[in-house]
């Protein structure tokens, strides 16, 4: 059963409505402008296409354009929160963090900064732009680093709730957008705070956790195993570090089986932290979706690109008949 | 905080710091001595003289800030703290070992007084940029933002991001001072990046550059006021300074960029400081 607080009905209708996750944060990045006055936005040459342009238009007087120079957008984020700003700092994923890691590391982490860095059109929703956009590898880059929050919305409406609520966290944060248009899940009243992990369809079979645009595949494959007789209980994690590993623990300890879900490589993303958790305190059998150390390519529309990755709805429904088959009775 | 502003007592203070320089590197066994001895004269003049600051409330809201892009040269930094009286100059003999506040690159959260956490090269002026910026944005713009490179350091593309920026911006409330003085580990600058003609790229970027002599205290502070009062362009100090400076088998030579000396060579050391070029009064003792 959907959890009718948290999603909506029918994740399969036809009606459902699409929209960029990036429309939503660019929305909410205005809102947290209008809470805090020490928000400011940096950009490298990007400003619309990370959607930064909304906050450009309402506070023009607290937006920096840096020009294509990702390394400067970092350190300079660095140096503004150092004098008592909130940065948000915005380019594609695969240039921030993806060029600049070690920029993050030095001056935002250890340097303990809260800046928060904005990673636009990561994963394959990136579609028609090829391997060299679609970044797969941010979740990892950015989850092995102390200090840092991870956070990855799985649709418009969440992301226009993380902003603020990032505005307000006093840590360094990465949140991960997609590009393309995907599903709405949530609704305004759905309730997002960064940490949990929410319950998003309950469930004793099986446990499926996702983050990002997979939450959606995650719903659909749950409501194709329900068909098939297995009720799967669907986990959003939007906060993937730190990890809500009392709700991921308390759901496994149920089920006893795992499908996690990422649109992201395989090695040490969600699945990675999950295998990781479950490894030291509840072995059970687990199996990653992912893509599998492979680089993505171009497709005129996601979905082309998820099949072909095996990251689809069917592709997770037939994982979790898989993992099913291995769990110990 | 305690302003100096007898040039002679300043040189004075320089000289301490370089000795405690040595001692502090012959205890850590490891570290930078190079461009730690070639700064001291910068780092007195901007504790002793140039910056407001208070050592005894580190985050004072209406400090000047100085960012050490540069980190591997912390060790003149901590001295002169030390000095200015941020913490005992005791604690100096803890740098680089276990516990310590004093970290073999400059960590801005375990001492206060740090302005940022520097070693890998090149984002110090980046940083100092947005501080500037931000400071501009806050109506505080009457607080020096100053930031010391190295010149090896430049060959990170991070630092010309920044110097763009920094001329787009206008950012007349930061002042740079790179450490000039032509060596890096590899070796000279010249052979492992040519950096020349650096005057001529500074300025091709928007910026008004002031040539020094790095070793010579009077002439840093008064670069410093020079650049106070250029408001059209952000300033850069090209301070030449002479690597290793005081200690005779030191100068110039790249080998001491970053290694430190043992007890033989830092009682040498320590002795030629002692009595550097003459200007020093023997009754010092």
């Amino acid at each position: 059963m959907a959890h009718h607080l948290y999603v909506v009905e029918d994740v399969r209708a036809a009606d459902l409505k699409k929209e960029s996750i990036r429309d939503g944060f660019g929305r909410g990045l205005v809102e947290a402008g209008k809470r805090y006055d020490q928000v400011v936005a940096i950009c490298a040459d990007l400003t619309d296409s990370t959607k930064i342009s909304m906050f450009a238009e309402a506070f023009p007087d607290r937006f920096v354009e840096a020009g294509i120079a990702e390394q400067d957008i970092t350190t300079v984020g660095s140096g503004m929160a150092a004098m008592g700003k909130i940065p948000f700092v915005s380019s594609y994923a695969a240039f921030c963090p993806g060029r600049t890691w070690e920029q993050i590391r030095t001056t935002i982490c250890l340097n303990d900064q809260p800046v928060k860095i904005i990673g636009s059109h990561a994963g394959l929703y990136t579609s028609p732009d090829g391997a060299t956009h679609q970044a797969l590898e941010d979740i990892t880059l950015m989850r092995v680093l102390p200090n840092m929050v991870v956070l990855v919305p799985c649709d418009s409406v969440e992301a226009e709730k993380m902003a603020p609520l990032m505005a307000a966290d006093k840590r360094p944060n990465y949140v991960r957008l997609a590009r393309g248009a995907s599903p709405i899940l949530t609704m305004p009243e759905t309730p997002f705070e960064i940490g949990p992990a929410y319950i998003f369809r309950e469930g004793h079979d099986i446990t499926l956790v996702a983050t990002g645009t997979m939450t959606y595949q995650a719903l659909v494959a749950a409501d194709m195993l329900a068909k098939d007789g297995v009720q799967a209980e669907v986990i959003h994690v939007p906060t993937i570090k730190p990890l809500d590993e009392k709700t991921i623990l308390e759901s496994v300890r149920k089920t006893g089986a795992v499908v996690v879900a990422e649109e992201g490589q395989i090695a040490g993303g969600l699945g990675g932290a999950v295998a990781e958790l479950l490894g030291e305190h509840y072995p059970v059998p687990v199996k990653r979706i992912g893509v599998r150390d492979k680089f993505g390519e171009s497709a005129q529309n996601p979905e082309e690109l998820l099949k072909h990755f095996g990251l689809d709805a069917p592709h997770i429904a037939m994982a979790a008949h898989e993992t099913l088959s291995r769990r110990r009775d | 905080m305690r302003q100096i502003f007898s040039i002679e007592a300043l040189e004075l203070k320089a000289n301490e710091i370089r000795q405690d320089i040595i001692k502090m590197l012959e205890e850590a066994q490891s570290g930078h001595p190079g461009g730690s001895l070639g700064q001291a004269d910068i780092y007195t003049a901007l504790y002793f003289n140039i910056m407001k600051h208070d050592p005894h409330n580190p985050d004072w809201d209406e400090r000047d800030i100085l960012i050490q892009s540069n980190g591997h040269t912390c060790p003149v930094r901590y001295a002169t703290m030390a000095h200015a009286g941020y913490f005992d100059r005791k604690e100096l003999m803890t740098l680089r070992k276990f516990g310590s506040r004093l970290q073999g690159h400059p960590e801005r959260t375990k001492l206060p007084g740090l302005e940022n956490t520097s070693g890998p090269l090149g984002s110090g002026l980046s940083q100092a940029a947005g501080m500037a910026l931000a400071l501009r944005m806050n109506k505080q713009q009457h607080r020096w933002v100053y930031v010391t490179v190295g010149d090896g350091e430049l060959d990170e593309g991070n630092n010309w991001e920044a110097i763009m920026f920094a001329s787009k911006y206008k950012l007349t409330n930061m002042i740079v001072i790179v450490d000039r003085n032509n060596i890096q580990i590899d070796g000279p600058t010249e052979v492992v990046m040519p950096l020349e003609d650096l005057r001529g790229k500074w300025e091709s970027f928007g910026w008004h550059v002031l040539e020094i002599d790095g070793n010579d205290i009077e002439a840093v502070i008064d670069a410093v006021e020079m650049a106070k009062a250029i408001v059209e362009k952000p300033v850069v100090i090209i301070a030449h300074t002479i690597p290793g400076k005081g200690v005779d088998f030191m100068e110039y030579d790249f080998h001491w960029h970053g290694v430190a000396p043992n007890h033989e060579q830092a009682k040498l050391a320590l002795k030629e400081i002692h009595t550097l070029r003459g200007k020093i009064n023997q009754e010092h003792d």
